[in-house]
């Protein structure tokens, strides 16, 4: 069974993007490669469980090497 | 230290080609346990070694406690843990920035520490001193030159400066190193992940008064891009392992102009020490497919080899012997079948995994593979100043633990319901057992035969009981009888003439899970080969027979 979320749970999905966008502002692209990082692991200690970590890690990649 | 005798061989003196059960090649600290054990156990082996000195330089410094297990068990852990330097804060830096500390606060109710810092050329010592006073053929300053495997046995031919000569044996145990020149001469291959880095490795001695503190390095400005990590060793003696890459060039490095600026720039211009050893160290992560090749068994980093980060090689290399000897003993004394040998195979081909598995991930975090495995080290390695979550991300070695034979043939899977970290397969936990002057440890009192603990908890005394528990100790392969009580109880057992021992602080029924009744089958290795919760002859007789490789020819019968 899954337990990854995907249908929307955000209160207010253009605040958080914006929000998202703005904590980049200014930062280099290795700035930012980095604050993306810290963002993940930050997330991912909050979610915790394991399950749900693998199916967004597979949910994340699904596609991409298809991508040109 | 001076150098070891070496003693003509008495095949060199005219006498006759003798056959031997055992011979052992290589007294690093792997052979030299696995000649020890096998002594222990009644077999009398020739050790055969090219050297005559101990190792040169600290090599391997971190043994575990499972380790000083084994070695109390050896007759040598005692002297290894006074000698050893014992440590439990540790300091993360990244750059010059002090990141975090930590403090390994280890579980209390163990007689041996987490793990110590020790030289290996001590511990060699003290092995070969225990080893002198047993029957152990040493012979120092022969290089076995050729192996012949046959169906009866192996014929191996030495070198020694006084000419060549030929041992027979029924038994040859590989304990020659990551480099193995019996696993070459059989034509054997070590495969696997291939990872190569090299350390420029350091011991220095100085008396300044730098605490006793494991400091570990991400990209310092005094070795910037790589890692660095300063442990203390006994006299005063400070390892320095520099992360070299595999880039470097080892003769290069190994020079006093390139090495004593680098310790100068780490320790400050101003502190005084001097370099008492330099070695460029050059690792793979390999395994062979099977550490049993008919008669011939490799054991420590001949089998395997990984990466030093955890501290892996030795302390699974000592496992390695302290799962093989009582084996081969049994087999040589007619006890059990020669198929027990396998088992050798199936328990620690899965603990050398998990060791290249600890160690891989480990050297993933140090040395990131790619662009992006970097980029989460370093967000890993940031967030860790003010975060706590992220320190268990920060991977600089991840302390050696025993391996739990999970799936191994010689287990007996439970019956009864047990709850708690213990299971078959498990490395013995130890607990303290009574107190003051009459203070024990369990993993003492097992010993190394096989051993039945039993668990009375407050039970009132009962002869019957105590006279079957004392039987176990005449069955056709001897199971020697412990017996515990909780705190307080042991006096009416006394009474009956039981031997027993209080489980004073509660630990034993704690990490055994142990209720009045409770039964463990100890190995000789002191894993847990079963358990009940009541006392069954039956079953128990029957879990002895799977733990000796004697089940298949039982149930084929």
């Amino acid at each position: 069974m899954s337990t990854l979320q995907t249908i929307g749970r955000l209160d207010a999905p253009d605040e958080f993007y914006e929000a998202l966008i703005e904590a980049h502002r200014g930062l280099s692209d290795a700035q930012s490669e980095l604050l993306n990082a810290r963002l993940i692991l930050l997330l991912a200690n909050h979610i915790g469980d394991a399950q749900t970590l693998r199916e967004a890690l597979v949910a994340a990649r699904e596609g991409l090497e298809s991508q040109t | 230290m001076t150098a070891l005798p070496y003693r003509k061989a008495p095949e060199l003196q005219g006498v006759a080609a003798s056959r031997y059960r055992v011979v052992v090649v290589g007294a690093g600290p792997v052979g030299l346990c696995a000649a020890l054990d096998l002594a222990r156990h009644g077999i009398e082996c020739v050790l055969i070694d090219e050297d005559d000195k101990t190792s040169e330089g600290s090599r391997a410094i971190c043994f575990a406690k499972r380790t000083l297990e084994i070695l109390d068990r050896l007759g040598a852990g005692q002297r290894a843990v006074d000698k050893g330097v014992v440590w439990n804060q540790g300091k993360v830096f990244l750059r010059e920035r002090l990141l975090y500390q930590f403090n390994l606060l280890p579980e209390s109710g163990h007689k041996r520490p987490a793990f110590i810092n020790l030289q290996q050329y001590y511990l060699e010592q003290f092995l070969i001193e225990r080893l002198e006073q047993t029957p152990v053929d040493v012979r120092w300053r022969s290089r076995v030159t050729g192996v012949t495997r046959h169906a009866s046995g192996v014929s191996v031919t030495v070198g020694t400066p006084d000419g060549v000569y030929m041992l027979e044996c029924d038994y040859l145990l590989a304990c020659d190193g990551a480099r193995s020149p019996i696993r070459t001469m059989l034509g054997l291959e070590a495969k696997g992940q291939v990872f190569r880095d090299r350390f420029l490795i350091a011991d220095v001695k100085m008396e300044a008064s730098f605490p006793t503190e494991r400091w570990f390095w991400f990209d310092p400005p005094f070795h910037p891009g790589q890692s660095v990590l300063l442990h203390k060793q006994a006299d005063n003696v400070w390892r320095i392992d520099f992360q070299l890459g595999w880039d470097a060039d080892p003769e290069k490095e190994k020079q006093p102009q390139r090495v004593l600026p680098r310790i100068r720039a780490m320790l400050g211009q101003d502190t005084p020490f001097s370099l008492e050893w330099v070695s460029v160290y050059t690792f793979r992560c390999q395994r062979m497919e099977r550490f049993g090749h008919g008669r011939v068994f490799f054991l420590g980093d001949s089998a395997h080899q990984v990466s030093p980060f955890g501290a892996r090689g030795a302390n699974s290399g000592i496992q390695d012997a302290d799962n093989f000897a009582w084996k081969l003993a049994l087999v040589l004394q007619g006890k059990a079948p020669e198929s027990l040998l396998e088992s050798y195979d199936a328990e620690r081909v899965p603990a050398a995994d998990e060791n290249i598995l600890n160690s891989t991930r480990s050297t993933d975090f140090i040395t990131p593979k790619s662009h992006a495995s970097r980029v989460f080290r370093d967000a890993a390695l940031q967030l860790a100043e003010s975060h706590g979550f992220a320190r268990g991300l920060v991977n600089s070695g991840r302390l050696s633990l025993p391996h739990t034979y999970v799936s191994s043939p010689l287990s007996t899977a439970d019956r009864d319901r047990f709850a708690g970290r213990m299971r078959p397969g498990s490395p013995c936990a130890d607990a303290p057992l009574g107190a003051g002057a009459a203070r024990a440890w369990l993993l003492d009192q097992l010993g190394d035969a096989f051993c039945g603990v039993y668990f009375a908890g407050a039970q009132a005394p009962d002869a019957g009981l105590l006279a079957r528990l004392q039987g176990l100790a005449r069955m056709p392969l001897p199971v020697r009888p412990l017996l515990l009580c909780a705190a307080g109880c042991a006096a009416p057992w006394r009474a009956l003439g039981a031997s027993v021992f209080e489980d004073s602080e509660g630990l034993f029924a704690g990490r055994y899970d142990a209720t009045p009744g409770t039964l463990y089958l100890i190995r000789p290795d002191q894993h847990v080969a079963a358990r009940w919760r009541h006392l069954e002859l039956r079953a128990l007789r029957d879990a002895l027979s799977r733990a000796t490789g004697q089940q298949a020819e039982e149930q084929a019968a």
